[in-house]
């Protein structure tokens, strides 16, 4: 028990930092900013495994140690307890008077008359009974306690097994879809996928989806504009190339439910369409760009790539403004985070976006190694201000951008956790086991006759073996239905 | 009534209620002033007393009369104490319901922070008052409406928002479950705590030969009593919360964010709740640390409740960021 117990604090205290140093698998972008700001600690929590507390080692090994230490205490428990079980309630105690709860008393029935009727009063009160020829009774009850305890204990393990299923056979991926788009499932259209460690990539399952519409609702008056009361987005699906195609109101709390996964709506955003033609007049760039938001006004950032324009590539920087305001104090900013009055507000590059290196890159970031901001004649920077249907000049005919329109993107969620059933049935069944293992008296009452002066002279007594049980009540009750058989020995049948 | 009606309802109901609770204070206040110098055995027939020591003592013939008197007030302001709280307790409840009636469509009240508070609040008080005829709590009297009158208060002036919609996450029947599972747990967990804390005091009396025969800790249960109710307590609120943090909470995660189970910090603070509160069964059940190192545990398990509301609700990121509060 005090291993248990030592391991339980462990457990809880090796839980805290993965609340507080942000987790790469609950927010992996937190966690780059994190490490960009702390060069010098990354490297220490790196070894630590903090950045994902829940996969480390020294976690696992906590939680392994007391699921071991559980399996130790549960085992012989379980023998003991089959063995308890199976036997017969202990002999009457020599001298009932010295237990914590007794009582004595005078009955005018015949002792062998008495004792039979307090072995049925037992019974009643669900005690298994042993009537002994020498005119005594043992009873002992509450035997479930002991088994919802051992359920309880066993069930840990259960969901244990429920959490290892989803983890080794469930996948976790998400994406941007941009209204009007489509979606298949497979490996390259994911923004980000987190397989289980025996889930393959050919395991995923065929279904694709296209966006058609999405719509948002924001509250527009009170002390609370602003706030979201409503997000749904239309989708229309087929569970595999040819099968019909079936449509859906996707929503939060309303995921769409397929074979082998389900797709969540967790988030959304805008896309500014936009058109750039290059130095040459060339169409260079047409379409939706994602920007992601900043805050509850969704004034939202991005960037936008060039890499056809000539004669040198072109990038843009900046902020996607739903509702433009503007003050001295903050410059341009959102109002309102409904697209009312739309505003692209960008900083245009010219270089070299460095795409063509071979390494990976953020579509949420320029390289700005070999860019270099445009400027104005008088040196500041070219900070362009596009309405939308606006089109503006790059300066030293470096070419224009149009702001088209705003479309609108969704964040979708697409998991499957196996094994799901297997947890939920195993904290059910841990409830079960603690209700009983809680609330269960398990209690020894015995009863002794004996004749005295005629008469028959009973001895009461009992024993609650759990802590803090309200033993004198059950006493007492035991002790009124024993005497009630005094004022006629048929009132128990009544 | 308008939504606009309702609100200011429910504005003026937790306001009243706060001030009623203030009065129930103050009447729990009176009633120890006056039992102060009355020896516990002279109010041994009255519900507080019950379980206190019951050696009987000789009470000086000359003080009878007064101490008459002074046994009368006690009870008097004992019960004026508690029927304040039920009066509170009723006007906090009408708080809360206006608070629903105040957002078209109209909602539970329990969608953001403030309302989290007045919820939480509200358990604790209705906790007190359900359990209080059958284990004869009075003594709790005073830490109960300390703890409504603090709660209020800080959500009053320091959480308020004003009543409106629910975000989307939020609009599931099992904000309905989760967040009644969750706030009955945490109610009784607190008042677990204000057991587990008194019976220290009590304990530490007692172990110290320190018990006067006058006194507010004189006046507590004996510290087998407070130990027994605190388990009683802790025992009703453990399966509640394990139905709240880990059936509940992780069914609705799955609809929401796709996932029973993420590890986002509100979720790991339940967890570490559930761990401590485990832990505190099996110390009671464990020879040595029965007693002193269990009510300590179980404090330290209120404090990650208490870590869990606060700290991470207002300077935490993550998934339950519904405080409301910019």
């Amino acid at each position: 028990m005090r291993t248990a117990l030592i391991l339980l604090f462990l457990l809880a205290l090796a839980a805290i930092p993965g609340s507080i140093v942000p987790q790469r698998d609950v927010d992996p972008f937190a966690v780059g900013r994190w490490q960009d700001s702390h060069p010098t600690l990354t490297p220490i929590y790196e070894v630590l495994g903090l950045f994902s507390v829940f996969d480390s080692a020294w976690f696992s090994a906590i939680y392994i140690l007391l699921m071991i230490s559980l399996m130790g205490c549960v085992f012989p428990r379980l023998k003991i307890y089959w063995r308890g079980m199976r036997a017969r309630p202990p002999k009457v105690p020599r001298n009932l008077a010295r237990l914590p709860e007794s009582r004595s008393f005078m009955l005018d029935a015949d002792p062998a008359t008495a004792i039979e009727h307090a072995g049925s009063v037992l019974r009643k009160k669900r005690y298994r009974v042993d009537v002994h020829p020498d005119g005594s009774a043992s009873g002992e009850r509450g035997y479930l306690r002991e088994a919802g305890n051992l359920v309880f204990h066993f069930s840990v393990l259960v969901v244990l097994i429920g959490f290892a299923v989803a983890s080794l056979f469930g996948y976790k991926g998400g994406v941007i879809v941009v209204s009007g788009q489509g979606f298949s499932n497979s490996l390259s259209q994911y923004d980000e996928f987190v397989p289980g460690a025996l889930f393959g990539p050919d395991d995923l399952s065929p279904f694709n989806f296209t966006v058609d519409a999405f719509d948002v609702e924001f509250l527009q008056g009170g002390a609370q504009a602003g706030m979201p009361i409503d997000f749904s987005a239309d989708v229309t699906y087929q569970e595999a190339p040819g099968q019909p195609e079936r449509t859906k109101v996707l929503a939060v709390n309303h995921p769409l439910d397929l074979e082998g996964g389900s797709v969540f709506l967790v988030g959304h955003g805008y896309a500014p369409r936009v058109t750039v033609r290059d130095g040459e007049g060339n169409l260079a760039y047409e379409g939706p760009v994602v920007f992601l938001p900043q805050d509850a006004s969704f004034a939202s950032f991005g960037v936008i790539k060039v890499p056809d324009a000539v004669p040198e590539q072109l990038g843009f920087e900046g902020v996607f403004l739903p509702t433009y305001g503007f003050t001295m104090e903050r410059g341009p900013f959102s109002q309102f985070p409904d697209a009312l009055d739309p505003v692209l507000s960008i900083l245009p590059y010219e270089g070299d976006l460095g795409m063509d290196s071979g390494e990976p890159q953020s579509v949420y970031e320029l390289d700005k190694d070999q860019l270099d901001v445009l400027k104005k004649p008088d040196g500041s920077d070219f900070r362009l201000d596009i309405a939308l249907g606006q089109t503006k000049q790059l300066p030293d005919g470096a070419g224009t951008i149009t702001f088209d329109g705003v479309d609108r993107w969704v964040k979708l969620q697409v998991s499957d956790s196996p094994g799901k059933l297997i947890a939920l049935g195993g904290v059910l069944l841990a409830i079960a086991g603690l209700l009983a293992s809680l609330f269960i008296r398990p209690r020894r009452s015995w009863v002794r006759v004996s004749s005295r002066d005629g008469r028959t002279f009973v001895e009461l007594a009992g024993l609650d073996r759990s802590s803090g049980g309200d033993l004198k009540d059950e006493i007492d009750e035991l002790e009124k239905l024993l005497q009630q058989h005094a004022d006629g020995p048929n009132r128990e049948k009544s | 009534m308008t939504t606009a009606d309702f609100a200011n309802f429910s504005n003026n109901a937790i306001a009243f209620a706060s001030l009623v609770y203030v009065l129930a204070f103050l009447s729990h206040v009176a009633e120890f002033a006056w039992g102060r110098n009355v020896p516990v055995t002279a109010l041994v027939r009255e519900p507080v007393a019950v379980g206190a020591s019951s050696t009987s003592r000789e009470v000086p013939a000359a003080d009878e009369p007064v101490v008459d008197v002074s046994v009368q007030r006690v009870e008097t302001f004992g019960r004026i104490g508690i029927s304040l709280t039920v009066l509170a307790c009723l006007l906090h409840l009408g708080g809360l319901v206006s608070r629903g009636l105040a957002s078209d469509p109209i909602r539970v009240p329990w969608g953001n922070m403030y309302e989290f508070a007045v919820v939480g609040a509200f358990g604790v008080t209705v906790i007190y008052l359900l359990l209080l005829p059958k284990y004869k709590l009075r003594w709790l009297g005073l830490p109960v409406t300390s703890f409504a009158i603090v709660v209020l208060m800080l959500a009053v002036l320091l959480l308020y928002v004003p009543a409106g919609p629910l975000v989307p996450a939020l609009q599931s029947y099992w904000l309905v479950i989760h967040v009644i599972a969750a706030a009955t747990g945490a109610g009784a967990f607190a008042i677990g705590a204000m057991a587990s804390l008194l019976f220290l005091v009590k304990e530490r009396a007692e172990r110290r030969g320190t018990v006067k025969t006058t006194g507010y800790i004189a006046r507590l249960p004996e510290a087998k009593a407070l130990d027994r109710v605190a388990y009683r307590v802790h025992a009703f609120g453990f399966p509640i919360w394990t139905f709240a943090a880990l059936v509940a909470g992780p069914i609705w995660a799955q609809y929401a964010w796709g996932r029973y189970w993420g590890w986002d910090p509100k979720e790991v603070w339940a967890f570490i709740t559930w761990v401590v509160y485990a832990a505190y069964l099996h110390a009671r059940a464990t020879a040595g640390w029965k007693g002193k190192a269990a009510a300590v545990i179980a404090l330290i398990g209120f404090g990650t409740v208490l870590f869990n509301f606060v700290g991470i609700n207002l300077f935490g990121s993550g998934l339950h960021s519904y405080s409301g509060l910019d």
